[in-house]
Formats: structure tokens, C-alpha cells, sequence
């Protein structure tokens, strides 16, 4: 099954242009159709599915091993699948492999820049291996330094670089060709926040120039931040995709949190909540003195929860109701909490945790 | 979605030529050599090894080992040459399973250019490498009472043996690299071949002097062959048959692991 990822991304200054383009959907930036690949013993991709629209960015949101990297390795002609059939701009990575390598930029997981080159000397290679000539790569070159602020560092080795600068360089290098389609593997992982949201910023000013991008994330945040679809990834399988708004609407419920003043009120402010639960059980998580549910109707499901647990003697802490995050769909569709993510549900083992 | 990004995506990516596959080479090779001059602690260490190995066979094992018709050190000293450039090689394995460890092969792998180039552009700095130090033993071979006593040319041809030697070896160890793809056990992996090659052979004493089952392999492997006709390029013995058997040794070799270590090369990735 492949779904249209619509893009919801805010085009107003174009929007003539912008619904010429949706009249002609269709061609797809990529389109991935029942790809499996296995290692071994392991099914690393089971019958992956998903498309990406021209200019639209996707998301791959899964926790480590969910076979993230390996589509992304398959996308850029690294794996080849056992079976399915994967296409970047219309072409087969199989068959048409020499010309995909020329349409897309590669961001990797693990910052692959080469520590005893400059940064420069880094760049002018990706340029050069991109069959620009030399005054075309060194102007590039200047520009993605620029832009990625490394123009001070520019001429020291890589090995003297900062993580944060050492990504920057990396995506600067999948940025020397024009590649119409960037594969992102992880593009942050390990960043400090405001690194983050400058790779963010940096992403989004290169799809507003018209770049498709399908990037890896363990990170709910930034899938929800940057991207226009969400395919969620689990033990190489898809096991959701859409929109933030409609993967939270699909949960159909939002989330009551109760925080009890005293541990051993826990158990019991559980079962005083049970009948208000719609959908999976409650969670009891006994390090943050916390129980949560999936309900609806919100205000009247908040009240009554106060009315329940009061008449039950339970003192509490605090009690709120939210929006579902990601991390609950996540923790809805996979069974279990996203392990990557920062604002994880935790659920450590040992705690009474029931679902 | 905009119109700009269909467009972008509609672009026909230029074919590859022989001119932009070249170019690739250059780009790929002026890296490596870069990193070679960047880790002058690498250069040394592959002038380390060979240095000891002259020393101790010209003034601590030498005394002890009669060849008739030649000095000794006239004897071990060309062998010696030809175990730097093998000694040179094994950083290609090294190397080459850094840079699969790195993810530097999957950044190389997913650009446009020649698949052949990243290897070649390896194994061409490593060659220059391994000339270098062979440029630096041959100095230290004439400063411990090396001698020449063939005329410039034979020489020249011989000390052009050595360096496709070098060669053919160095696509051995870029086998090596690509197969265990870990620096640590690529440096183990290539050291042991290494050992079999040049001791069990005519580089340090004649082939003669061992025993029977060992002189069927020492006689024939191509270590052997290449000395053999080295020496008598230097030195000017016999030459017989022995030039035309090393060549078609060091091309054999070379043209056979070339083919493996593509191969291998497409296949691999961190």
C-alpha cells in the first residue's frame, strides 16, 4: 500500500505555482513498493512501502535496528533489496544506479567526513567526485561553509572539529552536489538542542528551495517539527504513517496524567480510574509517582477523575490532561515506549507497568 | 510541493567518460596522499620495520651466513628492498578498513563517480608511499656497504621490479582491508603472509639450505622469483628466464587481486 504524503508545509508565497504542481502529482520524489531485505537471520526490511512528493519532507521514525539506515542504504545504492523495488526520481535503484548517485545527497549517521582533510579540502572532493568543475565546487564549497557557519574553520583538519561542527560539515558535503533529494540518516543524533534546531532551520530552508528530503530520527520532536508525512518503523516493518495530526488523531483519545502524592496510592488511584479508560490500559510509572490513560471528552474526563479519586482519599500532585504526543503513538502502535526519544514514557523494567 | 522540485528532479545526470573517471582517480589519490603526508607517524613506521630487519641481518646475522660469489650484504640488501615495499602495502589494508569503518566508503559509494577510482586512487598514493621508502632504504642499503655493479639501466629496471612488486601487493593487502574491514585485524591479517613470503624464500639465505619439503615452495613463490631476478639485475649474475617469470608473477598477481578487491569494493559497506 503506498499513501500520498500530503504536504501541509506553508507555500503562500508561491501559491499559484504551488497548485500548478499539485495538478501534476503523481511523479514521485521517491517511491519505495514492497522492499524486504534481510542479513542473515534478520529481516531488516519486511515489505516496506512509502512514497515521498516532490519538494515534501518524510520522515522515518523508529527506534535502533527498526531498519531505518538500511532503507536509507538501499535508497542510495548501497544495499541492494531482495525484493521490492525502490525509485528515486522515477528511476530504479537497480538498474539506473550510476544516475541515482548523481540526484541524490547523503547525510550519514556517522558524520562520514574525512578527519584529516580541512573542511574545504572535504568539500572540494564531494565537489569534484560530483563532476562539478573546479571554479563550479570551490564557489559551492565557499557557499555551504557559509551557510553551515564553518568559514572560520574552514582550513583547520576535521579532526579538530566539534561534533556539531563535524555534522554541519557532513550535511554541508551532501549539499555540494544540488541533489535534488537529500537522504538524512539521523541528521542529529547526539546534538546538543541548539545545534539541532539550527540543522533544523538549515533542512527547511533547503526544502523551501525545492529539495526533497526523507531523513532517520529516533526523535518525535523532530519528525514532528520537520516533517510533512511520518512513517513510523518498527523491526523493519511500517506500522503507521500520516501526519502528526492525523497519527494523533488515529490514537483518538487524549492522555490523563495523575501524579500521586504518595507512591503506595498508586495501585489504587489505577483501579479508581479504570472505567474512564478508553482504549489500551493504564500505565502506572512508579518513578515519577504517575499514572496515565487514554480518554475522551476531555473536560468532563478531567472532572470526573478529580471526583473519583477525591472521594477515594487519594491526595495527588498534579492532574492534567494533554494532547496525545508521538510518543504515545508510538508506545499505541509498537507496543512499547520510543527508546531514542528525550520525553520518553518511561518504563523501566520492574515497575508495574501493565498493558 | 512546488514546481521548482519537479524540475529539480527532471535533471539528466551526465554519463560517465573516461576523462571524468580520471578525474576522479586524481581527486581520490591527492586525498589519500594528503592523508599520507598528514600522518608522517605512519611513514615512519613503515621505514621502521625494514631498517631493523637490514640492520640485523648485515651486522648481527650476516657474519654468521657464507654465500659463494657475493658479499653478503650485496645478497640481503635487495631482498630487504623488496620487504619495505610489502612491509609499505600493509597500511593499504589498514587504511582501506579504516575508511570502511568510518562510513567514508558509504559517502564514496553514494556519489557519482567511477566505482573504480576510490581503489585505484588508494593504491596509487600507497605506491607512492612505498617508493618513498624504498627511495630511503636504498640510501641506507648503500650507507651500510650496499654496492650496485650492474650498469645504470639494469639497475633502474630492477629497482621498477620492486616497485610492481609493491604494487601487486598492495592490491593483496586492499583484498585484505576490504575482507576483515576492521583496522586492528587488518593490520594482524596482513602481517602473517608477509612473514611467509619473505622468510620462507631466497631473501635472506640461499633456498638450498633448507630442508627439501620447504625448497618446493621457497623456490617457486613468487617473493622468490622476484629476488632472484632483483639481484641479478644489481648484482649482474644470470638472469636467464627469471626477469620475464617475475614480471608475469607481479602482473598475474596484480591483475587477479585487482579484479577481487572491485569486487569486493561494490559489495562492501560499513
Amino acid at each position: 500500500m503506498v499513501i500520498a504524503a500530503s504536504a501541509t508545509r506553508d507555500v503562500s508565497h508561491s501559491d499559484a505555482l504551488n497548485r500548478d504542481s499539485q495538478s501534476e502529482s503523481g511523479f514521485k520524489a521517491i517511491e519505495v513498493q514492497g522492499v524486504t531485505k534481510r542479513f542473515g537471520p534478520n529481516l531488516a526490511l519486511d515489505d516496506v512501502s512509502l512514497s515521498v512528493e516532490p519538494g515534501s519532507v518524510l520522515a522515518l521514525l523508529g527506534p535502533n535496528g527498526a531498519g531505518k539506515t538500511t532503507l536509507i542504504k538501499v535508497l542510495t545504492t548501497l544495499v541492494v533489496p531482495d525484493a521490492g523495488v525502490a525509485r528515486v526520481a522515477g528511476r530504479d535503484v537497480q538498474t539506473d544506479a550510476k544516475a541515482i548517485r548523481s540526484l541524490i545527497g547523503l547525510a550519514g549517521q556517522y558524520a562520514s567526513v574525512d578527519d584529516l582533510l580541512t573542511g574545504r579540502e572535504n568539500l572540494e572532493l564531494v565537489g569534484l567526485l560530483y563532476h562539478l568543475d573546479r571554479a563550479e565546487y570551490r564557489r559551492r564549497t565557499g557557499d555551504a561553509l557559509e551557510r553551515m557557519t564553518l568559514t572560520g574553520a574552514a582550513d583547520r583538519p576535521v579532526k579538530t572539529y566539534s561534533g556539531g561542527m563535524r555534522r554541519r560539515l557532513d550535511l554541508a558535503a551532501s549539499l555540494i552536489g544540488r541533489a535534488p533529494v537529500l537522504l538524512l540518516d539521523e541528521p542529529t543524533t547526539g546534538l546538543d538542542p541548539r545545534t539541532r534546531n539550527d540543522l533544523w532551520s538549515f533542512i527547511q530552508e533547503l526544502v523551501d528551495e525545492g529539495s526533497t528530503v526523507l531523513l532517520t530520527t529516533q526523535y518525535m520532536e523532530e519528525a514532528e517539527h520537520l516533517a510533512d508525512t511520518i512513517v513510523l518503523l518498527d523491526t523493519g516493518r511500517v506500522v503507521a504513517r500520516g501526519t502528526a495530526d492525523q497519527l494523533k488523531d488515529r490514537i483518538g483519545a487524549d492522555v490523563l496524567e495523575v501524579h500521586v502524592a504518595d507512591s503506595a496510592d498508586l495501585q489504587r488511584a489505577a483501579t479508581l480510574l479504570q472505567p474512564l479508560r478508553e482504549g489500551d490500559d493504564v500505565q502506572i510509572d512508579p518513578d515519577l509517582k504517575q499514572v496515565s490513560l487514554r480518554v475522551t471528552g476531555r473536560v468532563d474526563a478531567l472532572l470526573a477523575a478529580g471526583r473519583e479519586l477525591e472521594a477515594g482519599g487519594v491526595a495527588l500532585d498534579d492532574l492534567a490532561i494533554r494532547r496525545p504526543s508521538l510518543d504515545d503513538v508510538f508506545l499505541s502502535f509498537t507496543g512499547r515506549p520510543s527508546s531514542g526519544s528525550a520525553t520518553a514514557t518511561t518504563d523501566t523494567p520492574g515497575s508495574e507497568a501493565r498493558r | 510541493m512546488s514546481d521548482l522540485a519537479v524540475q529539480r528532479l527532471s535533471v539528466q545526470p551526465d554519463s560517465m567518460s573516461l576523462r571524468l573517471a580520471l578525474r576522479d582517480f586524481y581527486g581520490m589519490t591527492r586525498r589519500n596522499l594528503l592523508r599520507i603526508i598528514r600522518t608522517p607517524q605512519l611513514l615512519v613506521l613503515s621505514i621502521v620495520q625494514p631498517t631493523i630487519i637490514l640492520l640485523l641481518f648485515r651486522y648481527v646475522l650476516g657474519g654468521a651466513i657464507r654465500i659463494p660469489g657475493l658479499d653478503y650484504v650485496d645478497y640481503v640488501v635487495p631482498a630487504i628492498f623488496l620487504e619495505a615495499v610489502l612491509i609499505g602495502g600493509m597500511t593499504t589494508a589498514l587504511t582501506l578498513a579504516q575508511d570502511l569503518q568510518t562510513g567514508m566508503v558509504d559517502r564514496f559509494r553514494s556519489l557519482p563517480m567511477a566505482r573504480s577510482a576510490f581503489l585505484a586512487g588508494r593504491t596509487m598514493a600507497d605506491l607512492c608511499r612505498s617508493a618513498l621508502a624504498l627511495l630511503f632504504m636504498i640510501g641506507l642499503g648503500l650507507l651500510v656497504g650496499f654496492r650496485f655493479h650492474s650498469p645504470i639501466g639494469a639497475c633502474l629496471v630492477g629497482i621498477g621490479l620492486i616497485i610492481l612488486f609493491g604494487y601487486a601487493f598492495i592490491w593483496v593487502y586492499a583484498c585484505v582491508g576490504l575482507i576483515v574491514q576492521d583496522p586492528q585485524t587488518a593490520q594482524i591479517a596482513a602481517i602473517l603472509p608477509m612473514f611467509i613470503l619473505f622468510f620462507a624464500s631466497s631473501a635472506v639465505v640461499p633456498v638450498a639450505t633448507m630442508p627439501g619439503w620447504l625448497q618446493a615452495f621457497a623456490r617457486n613463490q613468487p617473493a622468490s622469483v622476484v629476488i632472484n631476478a632483483v639481484r641479478a639485475l644489481f648484482e649482474g649474475g644470470p638472469l636467464s628466464s627469471n626477469l620475464w617469470q617475475a614480471v608475469a608473477w607481479c602482473l598475474g598477481i596484480l591483475v587477479f587481486f585487482f579484479v577481487i578487491s572491485l569486487n569486493l569494493y561494490r559489495r562492501a559497506t560499513a
